[in-house]
């Protein structure tokens, strides 16, 4: 097969102000069961061969589950197949076709190069919340605290959330409330997670704001491009937790007193 | 000639953890928040440790090259975790797990280590639990749990074929709950590049800002190593793209004894390789050796669809070399045998490295929604890769490089012959001999990073350090050699980018130092990879600017490293001169092909000092005094 290749460039070079652009690649005797990571390696191989400048992108696990690769694939994040980039396989596109291939696009997830941008912010969302504050030591055998599998499903199908940011890169608004949502889901339904329940909620949604997310007004565009599929209704639980804490919450303890 | 010290502590093999804990020194509350502690990796040893010593209060500096903490390889682990809690009544033990890994591993790791191991288990579930890790539950809300391979009870813990994450993703919360109650300081896309020692004792790192390309100076109290394993040696492996031997292998450089670095895992059930651009390949879980069964045609060249090849001639090639085991035979073995059965041109596939795994008589028995339920995910995963309904057609599989059981020497207390450098995890030798059994590396990852490390390093931060400053003229020296080899890597000036020695050199390795290995083939291999790694320094290249973001550089300066690790492997795989798990030397072999140990001579782990062209081993001898060696049988 061969394809045209549209890839953004930005900081490529020492500019500060680099704006991006578009440059444009032909690839040639490309394997339809290539993914199109293979291809931009082969790519970048030519590229050292002719002593341009390797492409810069991010990936790591090549198999869907880190949550590494980021690029927008002919304007959807993560491309039309709802898969992760790194699983995209050219026999999904036809032969002779022009790709376009960007970073994600979200003010909250800066470029750093080319392809790769930062998306340290949703780290800092989990840092707000997104953990049962529990440490390491004896801990009570988990058969006397039986879980339902139907709890455990739910549980199961908001962790199983990879990180990626696709959420947000498709969000109109920007908004990382598909990605906090499953966390919060994942904690908030399990009977470990309770105690901490509307602590929890509160500090991450008040993270994201902080850090400039947008908020959800029902597109719904979050959870079509989702490797995961995860549902929106873990938006659903996210603002009926959110309101339920914010009216009931009883202030806190004062520390002092449970910690001596 | 050094006398490496285990440090295994006395008494009966069942009490010696808690005899080393009750004897081992404290630190203070109040005195933690003084000792400094770097942790390379956030894997499952590396975010295990890192939370817990936060926890204890101690400061803690946490580096990864990805870009965030949760993205570490661990997360790909699909299966599940062993523990003996003998929650299905089988009579499972913590003895009985020691003795099923001791067995697995082919009689070639420390007892010691390996019964503590089996002790920990337990606490891990337990622990995971705690955090919300959601394990699959039976409908009475009691956790489940399947059979793995190479043993006879369901001991291994899951949630549903991702286990890896799950559990990765607990511990990454625990790392992430200490960084905001202020006692982990996370460095992502930072990459080690070397360890700082001071009068002795490990004391800091240099590491590379991947982003700016700023070499960074940290000093610290004790360095821990859980930067995984080096299986990328063979290019294409089921590691993920950055995983690299960087960093242990420049702790190697700088005196770290790299123990038994032929031991490596190929995996029985990858998909196969279909073509010269692919960039990795992709495991499909052991768990499916559960219900599905491998097969090939009995006839060479038979090319009917599956479905139409009748019973009579299927060749059930593990059924009925291995009756008791079957398909779940131990790794090494299952991998070995796919391996002799396409190499008797019986494989199937385009190129003919594969073999089938049918769920057709398991569909058959249970209906489709159980199969459903225990691998929907799975299946999903292998038609996405391959375009193939496994459902209606067998999938294809074949071994692949998975994992390393080589790594770092340590004693008991995971210290490498450096003093304060530690190595958990896969980055470690130490728990699964010549091969690894199934659920197991969950398992040491996070027995190492919750349990282990977190009192043997606060045993070592007990002891009075003096401060040490990031101005000590130790760090000018290391800063100095690190930048040294950067600017070589970047002076070469060639025409191949680094992933084209990468590929190449992994041909050579897996050809030659792979799931079977000869004498003379290693003496070729060796002398393959000088060439590569000549032409390497002469025809290299990497993107201008190393005070950047420059991913081709990151790529060179570890395939600089897999380059000289490969020797290494080959110059262990050579002296071994038995075959055991993993490492299968064709000249020592029983007349039906099976792995031949000579006990006589090589119960014991090879334990390499660095010396360039010429390293030097050391032995450890192994003492095996609860379970006899014998040899290994899963007929």
């Amino acid at each position: 097969m061969k394809f045209t290749l549209e890839i953004w460039r930005q900081f490529d070079g020492s500019d500060e102000n680099d704006k991006g652009r578009f440059e444009t690649f032909q690839v040639e005797d490309i394997d339809p069961d290539a993914s199109l990571l293979e291809v931009l390696d082969q790519l970048n191989e030519r590229l050292s061969r002719e002593k341009q400048r390797n492409i810069a992108f991010d990936s790591d696990c090549r198999e869907g589950i880190c949550g590494a690769c980021s690029l927008v694939i002919d304007g959807t994040p993560h491309g039309p197949q709802q898969v992760t980039s790194c699983q995209t396989y050219m026999r999904d596109f036809i032969d002779g076709q022009t790709i376009t291939i960007e970073p994600y696009r979200a003010n909250t997830f800066p470029v750093i190069r080319d392809l790769a941008v930062d998306r340290g912010a949703l780290d800092r969302v989990i840092q707000a919340g997104g953990y049962i504050s529990t440490t390491t030591g004896p801990q009570p055998d988990p058969n006397a605290m039986p879980v339902s599998p139907e709890v455990q499903e739910q549980a199961m199908d908001a962790a199983i959330c990879i990180g990626c940011g696709a959420c947000v890169a498709a969000c109109p608004n920007g908004a990382a409330m598909l990605f906090t949502g499953a966390k919060v889901t994942h904690l908030n339904v399990l009977p470990q997670g309770q105690p901490e329940r509307q602590d929890r909620v509160i500090g991450m949604v008040e993270q994201m704001d902080a850090e400039g997310f947008g908020g959800c007004t029902n597109y719904g565009e979050c959870s079509r491009v989702c490797p995961q599929e995860i549902s929106i209704d873990v938006i659903g639980m996210l603002n009926r937790e959110y309101r339920k804490a914010k009216l009931t919450k009883k202030s806190k303890p004062d520390k002092a007193m449970t910690t001596q | 000639m050094t006398v490496l010290d285990s440090k295994i502590p006395a008494g009966p093999l069942q009490d010696k953890w808690q005899n080393w804990l009750d004897a081992h020194t404290l630190v203070g509350p109040r005195n933690r928040a003084g000792k400094n502690v770097i942790v390379i990796g956030t894997g499952l040893a590396g975010a295990s440790c890192a939370a817990s010593l936060g926890a204890q209060g101690f400061k803690v500096k946490s580096f990864c090259f990805q870009d965030s903490p949760r993205r570490a390889h661990s997360i790909a682990a699909q299966g599940g975790i062993n523990a003996a809690k003998d929650y299905a009544n089988e009579g499972d033990s913590a003895h009985r797990l020691f003795k099923d890994t001791i067995k697995g591993g082919d009689f070639r790791s420390r007892e010691a280590n390996v019964m503590r191991l089996a002790q920990l288990s337990e606490n891990i579930i337990d622990q995971a639990v705690a955090q919300g890790v959601p394990f699959n539950r039976e409908y009475s809300g009691a956790l489940a749990t399947r059979s793995f391979g190479g043993v006879l009870v369901q001991r291994t813990f899951y949630t549903r074929g991702q286990t890896g994450q799950q559990l990765l993703l607990g511990a990454y919360s625990a790392l992430e709950h200490q960084v905001a109650a202020g006692n982990i300081e996370v460095f992502n896309r930072h990459e080690m590049q070397d360890v700082v020692i001071v009068d002795g004792e490990a004391r800091g790192v240099i590491v590379r800002n991947l982003i700016t390309g700023e070499i960074e100076r940290h000093a610290a109290d004790a360095v821990v190593l859980a930067s995984g394993g080096y299986t990328n040696v063979y290019y294409l492996s089921t590691n993920a793209m950055g995983s690299n031997v960087t960093a242990t292998w420049r702790a190697h450089k700088r005196g770290a004894f790299f123990a038994n670095p032929c031991y490596t895992q190929i995996h029985p059930t990858c998909i196969p390789q279909s073509g010269e651009y692919q960039s990795k390949l992709t495991l499909m879980s052991e768990s499916l050796r559960n219900d599905g069964r491998i097969w090939v045609p009995r006839k060479s060249g038979d090319d009917r669809p599956p479905a139409e090849v009748p019973e009579a001639e299927r060749y059930y090639f593990l059924e009925e070399r291995y009756p008791a085991f079957g398909n779940l035979a131990p790794r090494d073995i299952a991998s070995r045998a796919a391996k002799v059965v396409c190499d008797d041109g019986l494989g199937v596939g385009g190129t003919g490295r594969g073999v089938f795994l049918d769920f057709r008589d398991a569909i058959g028995a249970q209906g489709k929604d159980a199969i459903e339920r225990k691998y929907g995910n799975l299946f999903e995963m292998y038609s996405r890769i391959t375009g193939d309904n496994p459902y209606e057609t067998p999938m294809m599989i074949y071994p692949a490089p998975h994992y390393a059981m080589g790594g770092l020497w340590v004693d008991y207390e995971l210290q490498t012959t450096i003093p304060g450098l530690f190595a958990i995890g896969e980055a470690n030798f130490s728990d699964h001999g010549a091969n690894r059994l199934g659920a197991s590396a969950l398992m040491q990852c996070l027995a190492d990073g919750y349990f282990v490390a977190p009192h043997t390093v606060t045993n070592h931060l007990a002891k009075n350090h003096d401060e040490v400053s990031t101005s000590d003229s130790a760090f000018d020296e290391v800063e100095s050699d690190v930048r040294g080899h950067i600017q070589k890597l970047m002076d070469v000036g060639g025409g191949t980018s680094a992933q084209a020695f990468h590929r190449e050199m992994g041909h050579v390795m897996l050809d030659k130092c792979g799931m079977s290995r000869t004498a003379e083939g290693l003496d070729e291999a060796l002398t393959d990879m000088r060439k590569i790694k000549a032409e390497f320094w002469s025809d290299l290249r990497v993107d201008p600017g190393d005070e950047e973001f420059n991913q081709s550089l990151e790529y060179a300066n570890r395939v600089s490293d897999f380059l000289e690790l490969g020797e290494l492997m080959i110059h262990d795989a050579r002296r071994r001169e038995e075959s055991c798990g993993g490492h299968f030397r064709e000249e020592h072999q029983t007349d039906d092909g099976e792995a031949l140990r000579d006990d006589d001579h090589f119960a014991k782990v090879t334990a390499w000092e660095f010396g360039g062209d010429d390293p030097v081993p050391h032995d450890e001898a192994l003492v095996f005094d609860d379970v006899k060696l014998a040899t290994r049988s899963y007929k």
